[in-house]
């Protein structure tokens, strides 16, 4: 009795002092010490690395030689770092945002400074389309300002095997199922889809279904979809999703049948179409694929050997609307440098590095297109300019349990010969819960 | 009457401080967050845990844990004892101990990559960089998406990976255990007509009980916390979800602290019950 009456003493006096040192959450960011101003540094956090990652020390060098102040970038993939830095009143100076939902996440936590408080938005409005800065606004705030962007809708081909065989690039997609089955009756798988991403395997699916989504409903109802203001039970929604299984789904239109297709790494999507022979015709994958290619493939010539033409149209009132995607910078501290450099990184002069460096686009209207000395790369940035309506990355824009999961399995099931009903049924399950 | 004596627990205070605060608390602030909304601002009752035993994809999450536990100590620990007992009997005992115990050594996540590789599936015009299909390629079969094909292949696939790893540690344990076994018993068997058969049936096995059934349970809590491989290999895809990705999906994707800290309080309550099996039934062997 006496050993059980000191044990909880014990207890009780520890109880007290772990309750009295517990960290406590709320700590206010107005805390933290000013920067000094003579010796500045700001921290940028950010998802690339390897290449990309020197693009953007290239990017920044100019503004680290003309003000003096050091930037110091590091890569993480984790997102859940700087939302818990954020969270706990410590953040970086900046973010490139991966994703327009993680942006909008923080703007609605309160944690990051509206740019329009300190940037000229007649000028920003002037070089920016106003759906890129939509993209990167919240409660008519904006917070981001894009980096490099790409464009998605696009078929890439070998002109050189398209011309050997006597194919055409079609103007519909009504002739690109004619020439589909042409290819087939060939003898050659048409396409290469490649759905390899590790642990985000999926989201190529996704990109499919988005672009045809925009291409049989339009933008306004690409919006609702992805705001889940129609279910995703609803027919049109199905529908689209029969029209990627129409080509998905066809173990004789697919190289290496549903197997491959959920296989191969989305880098080597292309591989397929430039070997020789060529084990396959077409593959949709965003402009970004260019530098795999160019990799893979170093002797190939773009626009002889190597080209794309746009996913063709579905319905002729949509016109042929492009699926677009980019990474935003976005600002944590409200600092004198800080500003500097977020003002350093809208410029002209910083996008032009941008599309450079980074060997894809700028949001900025201002950029040259002599800017892009690449044959593809000025068709991409041509087609994105003249595209009849631009919609960004829909998975990237729901709620990630939907875009990055949800949805992703569900193409990855739909492929692998699950029933379309069931699969859509449970998505909008998880979406009636995530919205 | 002897007083109490308060040595020990000035002793002990540093360690229970620690523990308190490494174990205890984070324990019960778990418990308290799985009450919680995805933000842990809101209690919202049972509401996670009924999420967990009601949403398909966790329910196949918990069907694959069950598998896991079904398949994954009875290869092992089956095979580990089987191995035991041969490689006893075998000149080059130790080579061939650490050749099966070697796996042990690599990381889960090398082990994942490693077998990735094992798996891996090209259509059969191009090149083979799978070393499993390229057997099945080159004795004239078609490749087979080892890793994508559910729902029985690819879960058994993982397991097999589980196996891989694991069958060496149960090794090691029955082999000393093994030798630990007094020989008269063993050679009054043999005296007494008993063939290997029996011998391994009637003593090896009876006596080696409390061993098999402590590696039996070691086992069945690495099948609730398998995660590593999964993460590496198919991260879930293809039906192959296990309740510890579901969990780090939840935390790290969907920021949904409630159901992260709901799982984590549901695989921890299994893993418990399953020790405390083994406690009491070694206590009441004790008795």
């Amino acid at each position: 009795m006496k050993r059980l009456f000191a044990f909880g003493l014990l207890f009780v006096f520890l109880v007290g002092v772990i309750s009295g040192c517990a960290p406590k959450p709320e700590v206010s960011p107005d805390d933290e010490p000013a920067p000094d101003v003579g010796d500045q540094q700001i921290e940028i956090l950010g998802p690339w690395g390897g290449l990309e990652q020197e693009a953007l020390e290239k990017v920044i060098a100019p503004f680290e030689e003309s003000t003096g102040i050091k930037v110091n970038y590091t890569g993480t993939r984790d997102v859940s770092v700087v939302l818990s830095r954020a969270r706990s009143g410590n953040p970086p100076d900046f973010y490139i945002s991966p994703l327009p939902s993680v942006t909008t996440e923080l703007a609605k936590d309160n944690v990051l400074v509206a740019l329009d408080s300190f940037m000229d938005m007649d000028k920003l409005n002037n070089a920016y389309a106003a759906d890129w800065l939509g993209l990167a606004s919240e409660n008519n705030h904006l917070y981001g300002i894009f980096g490099p962007v790409s464009i998605k809708s696009i078929v890439w081909y070998s002109p050189v095997y398209f011309e050997q065989k006597g194919y055409s690039v079609p103007n519909t997609w009504d002739e690109m199922l004619a020439l589909t089955e042409q290819m087939a009756a060939d003898g050659v798988a048409p396409w290469s889809i490649a759905m390899g991403s590790g642990d985000a395997t999926g989201w190529v699916g996704t990109d499919w279904i988005e672009d045809i989504m925009l291409r049989t409903v339009g933008p306004e109802v690409y919006d609702q979809w992805v705001d889940h203001d129609i279910p995703w039970t609803d027919q049109r929604v199905k529908d689209a999703w029969e029209i990627f299984g129409e080509i998905g789904l066809n173990e004789d239109y697919v190289f290496g049948g549903t197997s491959a297709e959920l296989s191969i790494d989305f880098g080597d999507g292309a591989d397929a179409l430039y070997t020789d022979p060529p084990n396959a015709y077409m593959h949709r994958q965003a402009l970004f694929l260019y530098d795999f290619i160019r990799n893979h493939f170093p002797d190939l010539i773009p626009g002889k050997d190597i080209d794309f033409f746009m996913l063709p149209s579905i319905n002729p009132n949509f016109g042929t609307p492009a699926l677009s995607a980019g990474e935003m910078l976005i600002m944590f501290r409200d600092t004198p440098a800080n500003q500097e450099f977020m003002n350093y990184w809208a410029d002209v002069e910083a996008q032009v590095a941008i599309a450079v460096h980074f060997g894809r686009l700028s949001a900025n209207k201002l950029v040259p297109s002599s800017t892009y000395d690449d044959p593809l790369l000025q068709k991409g940035a041509e087609l994105l300019s003249t595209a009849d309506s631009v919609r960004f990355d829909g998975s990237d824009l729901m709620p990630s349990s939907i875009g990055a999961g949800s949805f992703w399995k569900g193409v990855v099931d739909y492929v692998n010969g699950k029933d379309l009903d069931s699969v859509l049924n449970t998505i909008e399950e998880d979406s009636k819960d995530a919205y | 009457m002897k007083t109490r004596p308060i040595i020990p627990w000035l002793y002990l205070f540093a360690a229970s401080v620690l523990i308190l605060f490494f174990l205890v608390y984070p324990t019960i602030n778990t418990l308290f967050i799985s009450f919680k909304d995805s933000k842990s601002i809101e209690f919202i009752g049972f509401k996670n845990y009924l999420y967990v035993f009601t949403n398909d994809a966790t329910k196949l999450a918990i069907r694959n844990n069950l598998l896991w536990m079904i398949v994954f100590p009875v290869i092992t620990v089956s095979l580990g004892l089987l191995l035991a007992v041969l490689v006893d009997k075998v000149r080059y005992e130790k080579i061939l101990k650490s050749v099966i115990f070697l796996p042990m050594a690599i990381s889960f996540v090398g082990a994942g990559v490693v077998w990735r590789f094992m798996y891996a599936f090209r259509p059969v015009e191009v090149g083979q960089i799978g070393f499993l299909n390229w057997i099945v390629v080159t004795a004239g079969g078609k490749p087979l998406d080892w890793l994508s094909r559910g729902p029985w292949i690819n879960n058994i696939a993982l397991v097999i990976i589980g196996v891989w790893i694991w069958t060496g540690f149960c090794m090691t344990v029955f082999s000393a255990a093994y030798k630990g076994l007094s020989s008269e018993i063993l050679e009054a068997g043999k005296i007494d007509g008993a063939n290997e058969w029996h011998l391994f049936w009637k003593i090896v096995v009876p006596m080696l009980m409390p061993t098999i059934s402590t590696v039996t349970v070691t086992m069945l809590v690495f099948s609730l916390k398998v995660f590593d491989i999964i993460y590496i290999t198919t991260n879930g895809l293809f039906d192959t979800e296990v309740l510890a990705n579901r969990m780090y999906k939840e935390l790290f994707l969907y920021w949904n602290l409630g159901r992260a800290s709901a799982i984590a309080t549901i695989l921890l309550v299994a893993s418990i019950a399953i020790m405390s099996i083994s406690v009491f039934h070694r206590s009441s062997q004790v008795t």
